[in-house]
């Protein structure tokens, strides 16, 4: 590819996605579109421009397509995964033994892999899960993206972004150049449409929260509120996910983080939390210094 | 530093991967099909090989084969990176002892949470990546 192209390309892909490519990503586009010019039976990159500069239309889709990543993909950081196999599904199945029933919100739950990584770590487990009744609820603000998370269809790239090669074996169907989620898969979870800055309670409340990288775009005073609403909808046994840049410290007191467990939250006791500013307010360091 | 064995008869796609198994700390040694990267593991087995399958003289399957009964040859990581994207190949793939499997086109997000996966690269490394 000569610099021409190249810089003909980083042109295109900002006018046509808003991906804006730093000077030296030759080899991004080499890997995702030469494989691609092969495919429709050109030469090379070259050959490639000279049909986007045509205005080959189904071209401009593919390359877009290709060159586009995608924020979220299937087990995205991996450690809150493993957190909920090993420490938050283990605690919830001793407290819920008699009641058999487990209530799961991804509040950002986006084109739909972490619902379904969830989900897949929840059929992994099933052995100690037979009889129970599993609610997991993804919603996100826009509809187009929950059509997508509801299909469970998924582009070689996005199945490839975290999944274990065992795991799409396991759980996914191939059609052609596309992967889909089994149904029994599907079956597990309820896709809604919602805003997080509107009145969540009709949904009731929760074992475990997924909260993950939405809050982030959020200011201050909205995400008290957002963690102030959130506390409502959890089991005080409960847990709250959030993103690895997010936090409720400095925040709020609905919720505290856990040691050692990073992005796990549990809820504070909320008589305890409501009660604890007004005694601070009330006598800050009499109380301390009364008391030695 | 650990080896990565890149197992590829496309010079341009050695040369990708290489950039991206260097990026993650790798060394990397090239070979061209199955036969000459048998030669390399004769010598010294790399920690890790990212595998073809289609090549002449010897396809990446085939190697595998070899490889996995050769003394040590059980201690690579094999990743197949391949245009085979059927489920038929993947799933002979690892029944044949491979460890990953990468559908191409990939680039480095797809190594990297290949390599994560296996044990490769630790999952710090992603974020300091």
């Amino acid at each position: 590819m000569n610099p021409t192209e190249y810089e003909y390309l980083r042109k295109f892909l900002k006018d046509n996605s808003g991906l804006d490519l730093s000077a030296d990503k030759q080899y991004l586009i080499e890997s995702r579109l030469l494989p691609l010019a092969r495919k429709a039976g050109l030469s090379g990159i070259g050959e490639l421009v000279q049909k986007l500069q045509g205005g080959a239309r189904t071209v401009i889709t593919d390359v877009v397509e290709a060159m586009t990543t995608n924020e979220t993909f299937f087990f995205r950081d991996k450690v809150p995964f493993d957190h909920f196999r090993d420490h938050i599904m283990p605690e919830i199945i001793k407290a819920r033994a008699a009641k058999r029933s487990i209530r799961i919100w991804c509040a950002a739950g986006s084109t739909g892999q972490e619902p379904y990584s969830l989900a897949m770590c929840l059929k992994d487990m099933s052995a100690a899960l037979t009889g129970w009744r599993i609610e997991i609820i993804a919603t996100d603000l826009s509809q187009e993206v929950l059509e997508k998370a509801k299909s469970g269809i998924y582009s070689q790239f996005e199945v490839q972004r975290g999944l274990p090669i065992q795991m799409l074996m396991k759980y996914f169907k191939q059609t052609g150049e596309t992967w889909q989620v089994n149904p029994e898969l599907r079956a597990m979870i309820q896709h809604r449409q919602l805003n997080l800055l509107h009145d969540f309670a009709q949904l009731g409340t929760f074992d475990v929260i997924f909260c993950r990288n939405v809050l982030i775009y959020f200011d201050q005073d909205t995400k008290i509120n957002i963690f102030n609403r959130l506390a409502r909808q959890i089991e005080p046994d409960g847990f709250l996910v959030l993103g690895a840049a997010e936090t409720v410290v400095g925040l709020t007191d609905t919720f505290r983080p856990i040691p050692e467990r990073r992005g796990l939250y549990k809820p504070n006791d909320p008589r305890a939390a409501a009660a604890k500013p007004a005694f601070a307010a009330a006598a800050p360091r009499l109380a301390v210094m009364a008391g030695r | 530093m650990k080896t990565c064995l890149v197992v590829d008869d496309s010079s341009i796609v050695r040369k990708v991967a290489r950039r991206i198994v260097e990026a993650l700390g790798f060394q990397v040694i090239e070979a061209e099909d199955g036969v000459e990267a048998l030669v390399h593991c004769k010598k010294a087995m790399p920690e890790a090989i990212l595998l073809d399958w289609n090549m002449p003289v010897m396809d990446g399957f085939q190697f595998l084969g070899t490889l996995r009964r050769m003394p040590g040859g059980d201690e690579p990581m094999v990743v197949f990176c391949t245009t085979e994207t059927g489920i038929d190949h993947i799933t002979k793939a690892m029944g044949g002892g491979a460890n990953e499997y990468i559908m191409k086109p990939f680039d480095k997000d797809i190594v990297m949470a290949k390599f994560q996966e296996v044990g490769l690269i630790a999952l710090d490394e992603q974020t300091a990546a």
